[in-house]
Parts: C-alpha cells; structure tokens; sequence
C-alpha cells in the first residue's frame, strides 16, 4: 500500500495532480449551488416585498 | 423532426428549467460512477509505463481536461453564434455558463501539464507552441468572461462576449495541430491520430472512461449553471412564482 | 431561416473565414520562430549562427554518452547529421541514449554545442515495461519504437 502513495518516487507530482483536479471539480460543483442559494434567497425576499 | 420539436421545447426556458432538474441527478451519478471506474483502472490496475514509470497516471487527469478545454470551448463558442443568428436566449444562457467551466478545465489541464512536465521533461514550463497556444486558450476564457462582467445590460453582454468567443474558435484547431505543424518539446497526439492509437489497452480504457467522465461532469455542471441563470432572467415570470411557491410549501 | 437570420449568419461565418485567414498569414509569417527547436541537420549545414542562444532537437546517439563527474558529453542526431553537445548540470529523468531531448544553448567555434539546459521529449506511446521487453525481444521493432531503453 505505501509502494503505492510512492508512485515510483513521483508521489508529489501525482497526487499533487489528483488533488487539484478534485478540487476544481468540487468547487464547479459548489459555485452553482452557492448561486441557488443566493438567488432563491433574493428572489423570495423580492416576492413577499411585493405582496406585502 | 421529433428531435427538432424536443429542442424547440427545450429552448423554452420553463421546460428547460423542468427538464433539465430532472435529468441532472441521473447525470450526476453516472458521473460519479464513471470517475470512480476510471479511477480505479487508472490508479490500481494500470501497469507501470515502460518509460515513463508511475509518473505517466498524470495523463487520466491531464489529457481529459485538456480535451474537454477544447470540446467545451467549441460549445461555448458553438452556442454563442446560435444565439446571435437565431436570437435564443437559452443558446446565449450555455455559451456564458460554459466559460467558467471552460476555464477551469484549461487551468487544470496547463497545471497538471507542468506537474507532469517537471519530472520527465524536466522543466515546469516551456514556451513551445502547443503550452503557449493552450495558454491563450485560458485568456480567451477569461476574456469572454470579463467581457460578460463588464456590460451592465445583459443583451450587449451576451452579445460582445459572444463575438470574441467565435473569433477565438480559431484557436482551437491551431492547438490541436501545433503538435504537427511545429516542433514542440510536447508529444505528438496518442489517441486521436490517424493509425490505432498507440497506447496499451490497459491505459487507454481508463483514459477514454475518464475523458467520458469529464464530459457527462461538463453536462451536469453546466445544467446546474444555467439552471439558476435561466430562472434569475425569467424571474418576472409567472413559472417561477409557481416554482418558488411550490418550493416553500 | 428568415433573411435577418441569413444575414447574420454570413456575418458570422466571413467573421470566422475573415480571421482564419488572418491567422493563418501570421503563422505562416512567425512559421521559423514558431518552432522549439532546431535540428543537428541546420546546424551542420551552417544555417545557425555561433555563439547565439537556440535549441537543438535529436535522439542521444547509443554509446556517445561520456560522464566526467557532472559533465556529460553526447552526440545529438536526427539520423541524418549529429552534433556533439556538452552539458554539466541535473538531467532530466528520461535522459538516457536512443532518448529524444531538446539542449538549449550556443555553438562554440569548434562547432561543439554548449548546453545550458537539457530537456527530454518523450514520444506517444505508452505501454507496460513488459511488451516494450517482449517488443525489444522480437527486434522487429518499427522505427518509432526504436533505441527506447527497457
């Protein structure tokens, strides 16, 4: 199991490379559900604004 | 002509906004389900390459980020001059969402490019033409992007960014073919020349099940991305007070 | 298509013809400086000037490869002409004779080309260390697999 986080002695390159990746890929996920939130969140304040 | 009424109803930004709710879940898993095979055949099946050693699994992230860097920027540039010719506003709606996207997969594609650079070529970068024009790819992004940002009126937006988006498209083919036209320090093409592809079953099987991955993960954050744009353009329509109501209840 | 919507579309498509062509002019223009390197052909032929930075391209001849503690002495070929090139400093991990590698560097007047840097170029293939053996073992290695170390 070590011998393979060693990666043949590239182990900073590798995983270096697949934690970027999950990162960008996480964060493409959570941008458009931050902007769900937001967007939901205005939209009601601006409806009950307007029946009120 | 039913595939034509699909996408006629599709661009309605209602059915879009229903439609495409239910698609991303299904979407999504299956991306989840293809990263995770692609994966597991990249990282623990996959032999050693015979020259390259351990360091070559850089390559199941590298190369299917640099393809979709290529494949989103075609749809992105691709929508956009559907939506300028025919005025729709859902094409306008996936050019715009697909920059972002775009972008990060490009920034993925030149940063793993440099970490796999590094320990074979032995240099982070290089100024060859196959980097640079894939660089000028990550500014056209970031140029549509701030073009979008910088208009206050949403039409003139879409429009000015949609033009340098279609200008850019120009870039794409010089990236592809840099490789052959110019001498480079970066490899030739593997998978898409003209003869079999020459790398070992082994390592193309996760490769072209990764690069899938990324295209079905393009598709699901793409979605999610327009979703929210499309319902935050119509929000004067009575749809979305339905949605919004049927939400709260 | 309505004609409004033709017309944009000829817009769209002289646009995209329009700066194809433009773009082609300007490569085919900066064609020379486009290119990474050089190859050991140009620089026997005297087309590359002498004590000037530039890169040359080649596969490591087998058996020209002498170390001298960090110095390293090889010849540069591109099967047609070769070059010998001097370097002292870290090589890349994927330097080794048959290998493709890029120095960067000048020419001096004895015709010896002084690196400063050596990069190596791997090719496009990939497989495991066991049919590059079995490939090796057959000989019958086409000229693309050739001189790869095992």
């Amino acid at each position: 199991m070590s011998e393979f986080f060693h990666m043949g002695g590239y182990a900073f390159y590798v995983w270096t490379s697949y934690g970027i990746a999950f990162a960008i890929l996480l964060i493409n996920v959570v941008l458009p559900i931050v902007r769900r939130q937001r967007l939901l969140r205005d939209l009601r304040r601006t409806k009950s604004r307007k029946t009120t | 002509m039913r595939l034509f009424r699909f996408f006629h109803r599709f661009a309605s930004p209602r059915e879009f906004f229903r439609i495409s709710g239910s698609m991303i879940p299904w979407l999504a898993a299956t991306t989840l389900l293809l990263l995770l095979i692609g994966l597991y055949l990249g990282l623990f099946v996959a032999p050693p390459d015979y020259q390259q050693g351990e360091s070559y699994r850089i390559m199941f992230i590298h190369v299917p980020s640099a393809w979709m860097s290529l494949f989103v920027y075609m749809v992105m540039a691709g929508a956009a001059a559907i939506g300028l010719i025919w005025r729709i506003k859902l094409a306008h709606v996936i050019a715009m969402s697909s920059a972002p996207i775009g972008a990060s997969f490009t920034f993925l594609a030149l940063v793993t490019g440099s970490l796999w650079g590094k320990p074979m070529w032995g240099a982070w970068w290089v100024w060859d033409a196959r980097l640079t024009s894939e660089l000028i790819l990550l500014f056209l992004y970031l140029g549509v992007m701030a073009l979008y940002a910088a208009f206050e009126e949403r039409r003139t937006a879409q429009r000015a960014a949609g033009i340098l988006a279609i200008v850019g498209v120009i870039n794409v083919p010089i990236i592809h073919y840099s490789v052959m036209w110019w001498n480079t320090l970066h490899q030739g093409p593997t998978v898409t020349k003209f003869d079999a592809p020459s790398i070992h079953l082994s390592m193309l099987a996760p490769l072209l099940i990764m690069a899938v991955a990324f295209t079905v993960f393009y598709v699901v954050v793409l979605l999610m991305r327009a979703r929210w744009e499309v319902l935050d353009q119509e929000q004067r329509s009575n749809w979305v007070d339905d949605y919004l109501e049927q939400l709260s209840s | 298509m309505s004609p409004t919507q033709r017309q944009r579309l000829m817009v769209v498509v002289i646009m995209i013809v329009g700066i194809g062509i433009a773009s082609t002019l300007t490569l085919l223009a900066f064609q020379k400086n486009l290119l990474y390197f050089v190859t050991p052909t140009q620089i026997t032929s005297g087309e590359l000037p002498q004590q000037r930075q530039f890169r040359v391209g080649g596969l490591v001849v087998e058996g020209t490869v002498q170390r001298e503690g960090v110095k390293v002495q090889f010849d540069l070929t591109d099967t047609a002409n070769s070059v010998t090139v001097v370097y002292s400093g870290i090589l890349p991990d994927l330097f080794r004779e048959g290998q493709g590698i890029v120095a960067n560097g000048k020419l001096t007047d004895s015709g010896v080309f002084e690196a400063s840097e050596v990069l190596a170029k791997h090719d496009e293939n990939y497989m495991p260390p066991e049919v590059s053996d079995a490939l090796e073992a057959a000989k019958n290695l086409p000229d693309k697999f050739k001189g790869h170390p095992k």
